[in-house]
């Protein structure tokens, strides 16, 4: 061993006082995601039941549970899971299997980051526009979805080609050297192969889909509407929905004399349902990756 | 056998169509954006927007019984100012938690860190909004003796909270895409981390680091429903963190529902929206390119 | 392998019968002739009247269960420019149409919008609990708001508000287009006048009471019906000299209280079947009695309204 001499003292010095500043930097990132769930948890707790989740909205907002704005928020995520999914993963697999390596192909790429840029204010413009108004829908779940759908587009392409992108090149060769073709080869081995990465960018859209408020503000979200409770096919697709982020937004803004745990209620519920989903999605991917045998 | 793969020779080439005409969705869809929120705005725009006021009055009177001004600029200087608080609060500590957690950390205390931001990227909006209206409104007027907890540190805080993930996730992969190789080298002439960080690391991703913060603005700038919430939504040009500001965003989300389709202050509002996604459009073109860059070393 | 491919499967299946499902469920009510099926009314507009709408909604659903009364706020603006796009059942406004706006409606639906006074309410002004100021004239209201107003300190009112520490009146107003903003524009700024720039205009009526609730230096204004015990409701003369008068029902009806106003209900053309069932029940006496349970003035007992019951006479 050698005697640590005064430059070699104050290297470590720095090192550790390095370690340290960056470490309390991501402590005091993370710190405030515990520190609100549980302040959000505290508050909500005097009100989370079952009921919460099977009751309508009653006496003006001021009492009762979510079940229509809840059960609106699940047809937004599943209509425009039905619509996304599909186009996404295609895109997917023309960007990863099809596209050569060209200016055309840059474009796309572009226009995905950039789609996945544009603010969700003017998504809701857009759909407004286009499904509301121009395609004639009015403003329902329907055109609400849609513009859902094209806003979370670039979440799963991104994850799909990510996911394409891993299968092993020899994988495909040999399904080619026994003449299959392309849409072969993809139908069965490389779709097959990435479905973990697939199916998270699909759990992903979920999740952001049933947080997102400005683009269904103006496209088929309503403050109230009564649905009979307990029946999940209430609602259908040319009418309007409540949902638990503009539930959230409007009894926080707009009800007075709300009982102070309802939004703070609200608030968890549809946080709980965006982590949850959230988890879900990690796990999974965690869980097909371990599985992965190459 | 024969049947099936007559029938697969049929839907193949249907199926790859499929494919491409969903491969140039995206592009198809950007444009269309672009198209239908143009297509509402242009009337306007070409014909009675004076476009010197529209940029450089603070005066927003969309509704005077008198005269209507369409003045913007106060609201472009609230985004602006949210936006800048955000990233001088978000950038630093993104940066730092993206060169903690892939540097620093164990592979497993990575692993659990990205997991951890994921969950923080998911947080919707309208919480963020919550947690501003509810929660730091009276914290800020306590700690800061403030006139009102609504207002520009308000919003910047929630806002950087916000933009914190995507500045990690895209500055730790772009420290990743360092080669090994450097850090073996500067490690073996006898740098500590610290000096290797500071002198290789951050050079080499320099591109990488910028675009993550011009990433993180992009998303400053487009965020509305916390903005809306949290900010106060008073048109000025703020003097001070502790004065309430409204957003272009903010502004779009709160008088839309409420102008008859195609009135001036209707097609006024989708020429925000144009100025919006024109500046998200430059923004994100300049943060890919940066990115490119890198690539192409 | 099998299993990831059965996942597959599943999945597709699971989607195609949920979206199966989802057809099924539109096209039913699309010809919607079985007697079961629901009717929903579009209801769209005020701010103010938004908690009332949605009250009577909620129990209309109890009258008639086979109506579902749809009910978005946003302001009177999106009520009437609902009704101008022919896009509400009933539009709700707390001003009364404008000229312009009746031709525009006439000429994009070829029909003419149809009135309905359904309540009246008071615009109250309320400060922090903590601010000893307990009255205000119109005058002062329109010095502190207006564009070419000159009061921004609370001395100038001359109180001493202890909680405020830098004495700068804060000013909470409401967003453009809401009804209520344009009643208090018309109704204390005067013709003409705009608004100061730089007042904090919130969302909806509640977001001015939370605010101003906590903030000790604010101002705000709003329909009575949102007023709150957290909050100080001022009691407001015409002119200084004049007597100060709180607002509640009989205020309202007597006209001492001076900034009061009426609500209404439009529809295009003769409103027939469930529009006008609903109509007719919210001007009988249990859809005014939702109106006073809901903070805000029922009509008084006149002529066309014998069965209203004005509160307390």
């Amino acid at each position: 061993m050698f005697i640590e001499t005064p430059l070699v003292q104050k290297k470590k010095r720095t090192e550790a006082a390095a370690k340290i500043v960056f470490m309390l930097m991501t402590i005091l990132m993370i710190l405030p995601l515990l520190l609100i769930l549980a302040y959000l948890l505290y508050k909500a707790f005097p009100i989370l039941s079952l009921d919460f989740f099977i009751t309508n909205p009653k006496n003006g907002m001021r009492a009762g549970g979510i079940w229509a704005p809840f059960l609106g928020t699940m047809y937004l995520v599943v209509i425009s899971l039905l619509i996304s999914a599909p186009i996404g993963v295609l895109a997917a697999v023309y960007l990863n299997e099809y596209a050569g390596d060209n200016w055309f192909t840059r474009i796309i790429n572009l226009a995905v980051v950039n789609l996945a840029g544009v603010p969700s204010i003017v998504h809701a413009l857009f759909g407004l526009g286009a499904f509301v108004l121009f395609a004639g829908m009015g403003r329902s779940i329907l055109a609400a979805s849609l513009t859902l759908a094209i806003m979370t587009l670039p979440v799963i392409i991104a994850s799909t080609k990510e996911s394409l992108a891993a299968v092993p090149r020899a994988f495909r060769e040999a399904c080619w050297n026994v003449g299959a073709t392309r849409w072969q080869t993809i139908r069965h081995i490389v779709l097959p192969n990435s479905i973990s990465g697939i199916l998270t960018g699909v759990i992903l859209q979920v999740s952001r889909t049933a947080g997102e408020t400005a683009p269904v503000m103006f496209t088929g979200v309503v403050f109230f509407k009564k649905i009979s409770e307990g029946d999940i096919f209430a609602y259908n697709l040319f009418d309007q929905c409540m949902a638990l982020s503009m539930h959230l937004f409007t009894i926080s803004t707009q009800v007075p004399d709300v009982p102070k745990a309802l939004p703070y209620g609200t608030a968890v519920v549809l946080l709980g349902t965006v982590l949850l989903v959230n988890a879900l999605s990690i796990t999974l991917r965690v869980y097909l990756r371990a599985r992965k045998k190459w | 056998m024969a049947n099936q793969r007559r029938l697969g020779n049929l839907s193949e080439p249907i199926i790859e169509g499929l494919i491409r005409l969903c491969g140039i969705s995206a592009i198809l869809f950007v444009i269309g954006i672009f198209f239908f929120v143009f297509r509402e705005g242009s009337g306007f725009l070409f014909s009675k927007l004076n476009l010197k006021e529209f940029l450089t009055s603070i005066e927003w009177y969309p509704d005077s019984p008198s005269n209507k001004r369409y003045g913007v600029l106060a609201l472009m200087a609230g985004t602006a100012s949210v936006t800048v608080l955000a990233m001088m609060i978000a950038v630093p500590f993104g940066l730092g938690a993206a060169i903690f957690i892939s540097e620093f950390c164990s592979r497993r205390a990575r692993e659990t860190f990205k997991i951890v931001i994921e969950l923080l990227a998911a947080i919707p909006s309208v919480v963020w909004g919550f947690i501003g209206l509810t929660v730091m409104n009276p914290i800020i007027i306590d700690l800061f003796k403030a006139p009102i907890g609504l207002n520009v540190l308000n919003g910047g805080i929630i806002l950087a909270l916000m933009s914190v993930p995507i500045i990690v996730s895209i500055g730790e992969d772009a420290l990743k895409a360092v080669p090994d190789s450097y850090r073996e080298a500067s490690l073996a002439l006898g740098a500590t981390r610290w000096q290797m960080i500071y002198r290789v690391l951050l050079p080499a991703a320099k591109n990488g680091l910028l675009a993550a913060a011009l990433l993180g603005v992009g998303r400053g700038i487009g965020e509305t429903i916390a903005v809306l919430m949290a900010t106060g939504h008073a048109v000025q040009i703020p003097h001070s963190i502790l004065d309430p500001v409204r957003t272009l965003t903010a502004t779009i989300a709160a008088e839309l529902g409420e102008t008859p389709v195609r009135s001036d202050h209707y097609q006024v509002l989708f020429i925000i929206g144009i100025l919006l996604f024109s500046i998200t459009f430059v923004v994100n073109l300049v943060a890919d390119l940066v990115v490119k860059g890198i690539r192409g070393k | 392998m099998k299993n990831i491919k059965f996942t597959l499967r599943v999945s597709a299946l699971m989607a195609v019968g949920a979206f199966l499902l989802q057809m099924g469920c539109a096209k039913k009510s699309e010809d919607g002739g079985t007697p079961a099926e629901k009717v929903s009314i579009q209801n769209q507009g005020s701010d103010t009247m938004v908690n009332l709408a949605q009250a009577w909604a909620e129990a209309y659903s109890s009258v008639d269960s086979a109506v579902s009364v749809e009910v978005s706020g946003g302001g009177s603006g999106t009520g009437v420019a609902a009704l101008i796009n022919g896009t509400v059942d009933i539009a709700n406004s707390s001003r009364k149409l404008e000229e312009g706006e009746r031709a525009k409606a006439q000429q994009n639906t070829g029909k003419e919008p149809k009135e309905y006074m359904v309540g009246y309410d008071a615009l109250a002004i309320f400060v922090h609990k903590d601010n000893p100021l307990n009255e205000i004239t119109l005058e002062q209201l329109a010095a502190i708001y207006s564009a070419d107003g000159n009061v921004t300190k609370w001395s100038q009112l001359g109180v001493q508000n202890a909680g405020c520490a830098n004495d700068e009146i804060i000013r909470i107003s409401r967003q453009n287009n809401s009804g209520t903003y344009h009643y208090f524009r018309e109704a204390i700024l005067g013709k003409g006048h705009d608004f100061r720039l730089g007042s904090v205009d919130m969302n909806g009526s509640k977001d001015v009471v939370d605010l101003v609730s906590k903030t000790p230096c604010a101002i705000g204004y709003s329909g009575m019906g949102y007023a709150t015990h957290d909050v100080k409701v001022l009691h407001v003369a015409k002119k200084a000299g004049d007597p100060y008068v709180a607002p509640s029902i009989e205020s309202t009806l007597d006209h001492t209280y001076p900034i009061a106003r009426p609500l209404f209900m439009y529809t295009l053309g003769e409103p027939t079947g469930h529009v006008q069932h609903y109509l007719d029940w919210i001007h009988s006496d249990a859809g005014q009695q939702i109106v006073k349970e809901s903070g805000y003035v029922p009509l008084p007992k006149d002529g066309s309204l014998e069965h209203a019951t004005p509160a307390n006479e």
